[in-house]
């Protein structure tokens, strides 16, 4: 390696001799990097000398950076010179689930403005969790005239008037996805965003608003719609009634991927039959496959979807509290759908009509109606085998339930080899097998065994650390883990470090595994991206230990409150989150956040 | 942003890692461990790792003990999510015992030091204390649904007068609570609060915190009493701001006047306003409902 690195330094830069063959390879082999799309490969070449480095550094064009705080946006714009696009996740899953304190970070603001003087270029900017204000969208409209993908998912921080600037502003606007965020409006303050677009031909191709809660002037829609020959996908709010929705899709036949809002007619509206317009505006749409919304449903308007069904790819029906019987005359027509996103008011006979029905089927999501751990829900291990026997190209799975067997998620794991996401959530708390009382370790560790392709994993129901040495031995490909209310003592998580090599992120909470265990891990923690471990066994004297072994790995105890025992080491940490860095110890911590 | 398997074959032979080229990773469990592991957890009945078993009971009831309330800078709920730990600790204990009592019981018994952890109380009085924080794993917008399309069945706004229709099936109820002075609101739970009183506390505790940021320089106060001052009066006037919501018909009213199980199923959202910009106009509608609900 040392060679070529010399041979490439010494490469001459005048015109005399004719080329040798080490730069005539060392072009070719610039030349093929530049090609390279794919952020492993691109990293992988780095690595290997400091000529590629170079090239890679000067040619990367897309940007991940999986932990916002991994590293710094100095240190991002003086390596990188010219970027076009760039993905930015911040808080860790588990903030989704009210785990995180509000105010723990994850601030756009250091990132907008160092890029903005950077990369004069940038047309692409996909935000995870993280915290996007108003003046953030002021500025990436200001800072980059070529701009042109929005695309935020679970993020808060902005409101309508920052959307009124980009719609305003971003001339080249062509995605603007809105996807679950939580949005900062006073009711009454809200600005009605999609008014400002610019009158003319607009290059859009996606707008997802759904979550974006506030009221907006419908004719401004119709007209933004109607200007607007290359979209595709159009994800309205709640405020968009059946008769309007009708009036967008006649403006917009292209349109393949139609959230569809409330699905509700105007209310106490006299039109004669609101359904009839809507059933031909649905059947005279041949390019549909992708249907969602259905916030506030009326059922008896689900027959006018009837139409498209047969050429749905995806259907999320997941805020739609209908039953098997509602939705067995949908479900009997999608022969191929890929994606199904439900509500667990589909009852293990509606999924026996899936797996009837749609052998195409890749994900499947069931949500609980009532998320809490001791409500009923009408899905079970029979849901379940009912998939497995059906569906047997399923890819991903999440599924909520109350009673769950062994011998189904077995039979799982028998039928669908394709799994590459198996989450699978017993609400209960330590429910065990619900016919044999046995726990589930059997279960998940078929899952493990058996289906090879498996890179992330979610657990619950009763585990031992049997569960964890399955998951261990087996999940050699494991990227993502999520653990709760399992295992038995530090032996399931050192299971966990010792075999699953692959291991990125890893999220535990509320299980029995103390200091010994967090130290086992040592030797990989700068091989993930983050540990997540909260109402455990930690102590602060092992999270210290971590801290001082590991320079490179940021140490965040975050507690509720002020941090008024520091000093004591036999305190327990409610909250570790801990991240291999290249930043170091951040500097915008609030009160709660203690970093060791 | 799927992440897709890298189309050439990987440059380095080993995980890249961060200059660790580790060997710990590819070991076998069975070579880490060693046999004499295995055999543990092969001999046993009970749970293999039963003395860290015995040692994480104790654990736990040593955090039962330290865990106090503690003043959240934002975190709401801290009380409950103790309560959830004890209990989740407690009915762990609980299944446990069930399905392999001896072992358990003769480890107990012979470390008589430690007293057994949290007696396993029936499991039974699980269902009365308030639920785990963040479990089930749903987003917050997935947490009234049930509730949401019940009101469906109910008439639209304006078609009927005061619908005072009890919806409260539902275990958890988020509403935004904004306040002056601080741009960024928050949702609280407003089932979890069984009174008013209990309601203002935890707005207290909710925005205390951020208030004091609001005013204070960007020095480190490290000293809890500086803080920030504890946010009184909301209900009855008498403090510097006051807790205002807006009902189902978007009145906004005074927090407090009708009864709490009545408040819980109208109120839409929250406001913490400043008395001062208390005028009669804000609450215009307010005498008006007082009247209407004494009669």
């Amino acid at each position: 390696m040392t060679d070529e690195d010399e041979k490439c330094e010494r490469a001459p830069a005048g015109d005399s001799p004719p080329p040798s063959s080490d730069e005539v390879f060392k072009k070719v082999i610039e030349n093929v990097l530049e090609l390279l799309t794919s952020k492993r490969d691109r990293n992988a070449a780095s690595a290997v000398c400091r000529s590629w480095y170079d090239t890679d550094a000067r040619t990367r064009r897309d940007l991940f950076i999986g932990n916002c705080y991994a590293v710094s946006p100095d240190r991002v714009v003086e390596r990188f010179k010219s970027i076009k696009s760039i993905v930015l996740k911040g808080k860790p899953r588990f903030a989704d689930f009210n785990l995180v304190p509000y105010g723990w970070g994850a601030n756009f603001t250091p990132w907008v403005k160092t890029l903005g003087d950077a990369y004069q270029n940038l047309e692409s900017i996909s935000l995870k969790r993280m915290v996007i204000t108003d003046e953030n969208l002021m500025s990436i409209a200001d800072n980059f005239p070529l701009f042109k993908d929005l695309s935020l998912v679970c993020c808060e921080g902005f409101s309508t008037l920052g959307l009124a600037v980009i719609a305003e502003r971003c001339r080249h606007l062509r995605v603007l996805d809105l996807i679950e965020d939580d949005l900062e409006d006073e009711v009454d303050e809200a600005v009605d965003w999609i008014s400002k677009f610019p009158e003319t031909t607009t290059t859009l191709e996606s707008l997802v608003f759904d979550c974006v809660g506030n009221q907006f002037d419908i004719d401004a829609l119709k007209g933004l719609v109607a200007r607007s020959p290359s979209l595709q996908r159009l994800r309205v709010n709640q405020h968009v009634t059946l008769e309007q929705l009708h009036q967008l899709m006649v403006l917009a036949p292209q349109i393949t991927n139609l959230g569809t809002g409330a699905f509700r007619s105007e209310t106490g509206s006299m039109v004669a039959d609101p359904n009839l317009n809507l059933v031909s505006a649905f059947a005279s749409s041949k390019s549909l496959n992708s249907l969602s919304g259905f916030r506030e449903i009326e059922p008896e308007h689900l027959p006018a979807i009837y139409p498209v069904c047969a050429n749905l790819i995806s259907l999320n029906i997941s805020y739609a509290n209908l039953t098997a019987d509602q939705l067995n005359p949908v479900i009997r027509q999608c022969h191929n759908l890929q994606t199904f996103w439900v509500l667990d008011t589909v009852g293990d006979e509606g999924l026996q009509s899936v797996a009837e029905t749609c052998h195409d089927l890749r994900e499947l999501r069931v949500f609980p109606l009532d998320p809490t751990e001791d409500s009923e829900s009408s899905v079970s291990d029979i849901g379940l085998q009912s998939i497995s026997e059906g569906c047997h190209k399923l890819q991903k799975i999440l599924y909520f339930c109350q009673r769950m067997t062994n011998a189904a998620v077995i039979t799982l794991s028998n039928n669908c080899p394709n799994l590459v996401v198996f989450r699978l959530c017993i609400m209960g708390l330590h429910q065990p097998d619900r016919i044999t009382g046995e726990p589930m370790d059997e279960g998940f560790g078929a899952i493990v065994m058996n289906c090879k392709k498996l890179t992330r994993l979610s657990v619950s129901g009763l585990l031992t650390d049997k569960a964890f040495e399955y998951i261990g031995r087996y999940g050699k490909l494991i990227r993502t883990l999520s653990v709760a209310f399992a295992g038995d003592s530090d032996l399931g998580l050192r299971y966990v470090l010792e075999g699953c090599i692959r291991l990125q992120k890893l999220e535990i909470r509320d299980c029995p595994f103390g200091d010994s265990a967090l130290i086992s891990g040592l030797p990989l923690y700068y091989n993930m991206r983050f540990l997540w471990m909260s109402s455990c066994n930690l102590s602060m004297r092992g999270c210290r230990e971590v801290a001082q072994s590991k320079p490179n790995l940021v140490v965040e105890v975050i507690k509720d409150g002020d941090m008024e025992d520091e000093g004591e080491e036999e305190t327990v940490v409610e909250r570790l989150y801990m991240y291999r860095s290249l930043a170091g110890p951040r500097t915008d911590a609030p009160p709660f956040v203690k970093i060791l | 942003m799927e992440e897709m398997q890298p189309k050439l074959l990987d440059l380095i032979p080993n995980d890249r890692g961060w200059g660790v080229k580790g060997k710990g990773r590819e070991r076998e469990i069975s070579g880490g461990f060693g046999v004499k592991e295995e055999k543990k957890l092969e001999l046993r009945l009970g749970l293999p790792g039963e003395e860290d078993w015995n040692v994480n009971r104790e654990k736990t009831e040593g955090l039962c003990a330290n865990v106090k309330p503690s003043l959240s800078l934002g975190f709401f709920g801290s009380q409950i999510k103790q309560e959830g730990l004890v209990n989740g600790a407690v009915q762990k204990l609980h299944a446990k015992s069930e399905k392999q009592t001896s072992i358990v019981e003769r480890k107990a018994i012979a470390h008589a030091a430690t007293p057994p952890a949290a007696t396993p109380a029936p499991s039974n009085s699980r269902a009365a204390n308030a639920p785990v924080v963040g479990w089930p794993p749903v987003r917050s917008f997935r947490r009234n649904l049930a509730s949401t399309s019940k009101t469906l069945l109910e008439p639209q706004k304006g078609a009927s007068g005061t619908s005072a229709k009890f919806d409260n099936s539902t275990k958890v109820l988020f509403v935004k609570i904004n306040m002056d002075g601080v741009p960024i609101g928050r949702k609280i739970d407003l089932k979890a609060y069984g009174s008013y009183d209990k309601l203002s506390s935890a707005v207290d505790q909710l925005f205390r915190g951020l208030l004091a940021d609001q005013r204070a320089e960007i020095g480190t106060e490290k000293n809890v009493e500086e803080k920030g001052r504890a946010i009184k009066g909301l209900l009855d006037g008498s403090g510097e701001y006051t807790l205002v919501y807006e009902d189902d018909e978007g009145d906004k009213m005074l927090v407090g006047d009708i009864p709490w199980e009545m408040f819980v199923s109208t109120a839409k959202r929250l406001r913490v306003l400043k008395s001062s910009d208390l005028s009669a106009s804000t609450l215009r509608t307010t005498s008006r409902k007082r009247a209407a609900t004494e009669c």
